[in-house]
């Protein structure tokens, strides 16, 4: 039997100007879920149903082997989560705040945490109210990461650091890669972060998921082709996500992309010149413009 | 430490691409000899900060491709096969004719004159004959 980090069954939720209709989405114990959406899609929704900060209207939300809201209790003990409007105690230092969370989880690591201070750069005698917004990040970073969770839920951990900081977080998520018993949910609008760590992309719009497949598949199904219109190019082409013409030439994107679609575009009268991967980013744009 | 793998986003290449290249190198340059054991598919993410899955893609690519032998419970060994440099070095030879047959083709180049190109190679590095 699979086991899963998190599983979401059938969930609906209603908000005045935002819903979401029969949402699944479930990750494989050990796996490293990737949440891409433009703003307002649904990813902090989808986070805080997760972290049970807010109720379904219906359906059945489990996190590590507990029902959410329900066992939320048991279940935090083992679930790391940072976004970036969490917030510190400003006129205490670091230091307190990793004794706090000691007091509340026995299994906090202070060992780790002090290399972690080393690594991102952090005092441990500094008050919060002195530090740098990417200092905060980091600092909220590392009281989540020394508890070492079965599950760590991320809402755009890396955004405002600057590239150094950001390759330093990336290295602390990377090497939780090692441990096949933790997961990882991270949502960004950096889709390079998400295409380097992921095994799974989960596309978010307005609310629905688009897609939610394993990465390396996903990438390879997207493609573009430079192509030269031939006399009796059709107008369109099956498979085709967007075709853009501009005199004789034309690109035309598609997620159908295997050995085959080459050829069936040379016989819609696309001759094709090139043909290129295409980055996570440029999917995104490409999906959700598609979609809309 | 990253087992000496240098990967890149910005490279064309997908990253699974990079790493069957990357070990297959090694093991043709004799840098990783037969019956070596690999790094696990994680501890490889890990230092390398790829994910799991795109490690895995890349063993089970050098798996199919004769590189590498995979034991389960004991991990991935580099091949033993007593020809395995001659035939990952064969193997490079097509690949690098067939890329140029691809960009002759895309040239309109005749075929006659392909032949006549690559004899123009030929002669211009004379074969090394052993005595």
């Amino acid at each position: 039997m699979q086991q899963f980090a998190f599983e979401m069954r059938d969930i609906s939720i209603r908000y005045p100007h935002f819903s979401m209709e029969n949402l699944n989405l479930s990750l494989p114990k050990g796996q490293v879920m990737g949440l891409v959406g433009v703003n307002g899609a649904g990813k902090s929704t989808t986070i805080r149903m997760l972290m049970g900060l807010v109720k379904a209207d219906a359906g059945e939300v489990k996190v590590l082997g507990y029902d959410l809201p329900a066992q939320q209790v048991q279940a935090k003990y083992d679930i790391g989560f940072a976004s970036d409007d969490m917030r510190l105690y400003k006129s205490q230092t670091l230091q307190w705040h990793m004794d706090f969370i000691h007091s509340v989880f026995p299994q906090f690591d202070q060992a780790y945490a002090k290399e972690l201070l080393k690594r991102f750069e952090l005092i441990g005698d500094q008050k919060i109210k002195g530090l740098s917004h990417g200092q905060r990040v980091k600092a909220c970073l590392l009281l989540v990461l020394a508890r070492r969770p079965k599950l760590l839920v991320l809402d755009e951990p890396t955004t405002g650091l600057d590239p150094v900081a950001r390759d330093e977080v990336i290295s602390e998520l990377a090497d939780i890669l090692r441990d096949d018993e933790r997961s990882v949910l991270f949502s960004s609008h950096n889709t390079h972060d998400i295409e380097k760590l992921s095994d799974q992309i989960a596309f978010l719009d307005r609310g629905k998921l688009l897609a939610l497949e394993d990465k390396e598949s996903y990438l390879e199904r997207w493609g573009r082709f430079r192509c030269q219109l031939q006399p009796n190019a059709s107008e369109t082409v099956a498979g085709a996500v967007s075709i853009k013409r501009n005199g004789q030439l034309a690109e035309v994107i598609t997620d159908q992309c295997t050995a085959e679609y080459a050829v069936e575009l040379q016989q819609a009268g696309f001759k094709v010149l090139e043909q290129h991967r295409m980055s996570l980013e440029e999917i995104f744009v490409a999906n959700v413009k598609r979609s809309r | 430490m990253t087992f000496g793998l240098f990967l890149s986003a910005t490279d064309k290449k997908p990253m699974y691409v990079q790493i069957v290249e990357q070990i297959t190198s090694k093991v043709v340059l004799g840098d990783w000899p037969a019956d070596m054991a690999l790094p696990s598919i994680r501890e490889l993410a890990a230092s390398t900060q790829v994910s799991v899955i795109t490690v895995k893609r890349a063993y089970t690519e050098l798996e199919l491709a004769g590189v590498i032998v995979t034991q389960a419970g004991r991990g991935s060994f580099v091949s033993t096969q007593p020809d395995l440099q001659q035939r990952l070095k064969h193997q490079q030879l097509m690949d690098h004719l067939s890329l140029a047959v691809d960009v002759a083709r895309q040239l309109q180049v005749t075929d006659e004159q392909v032949l006549d190109l690559l004899q123009q190679q030929l002669n211009q590095q004379p074969e090394l004959k052993q005595t």
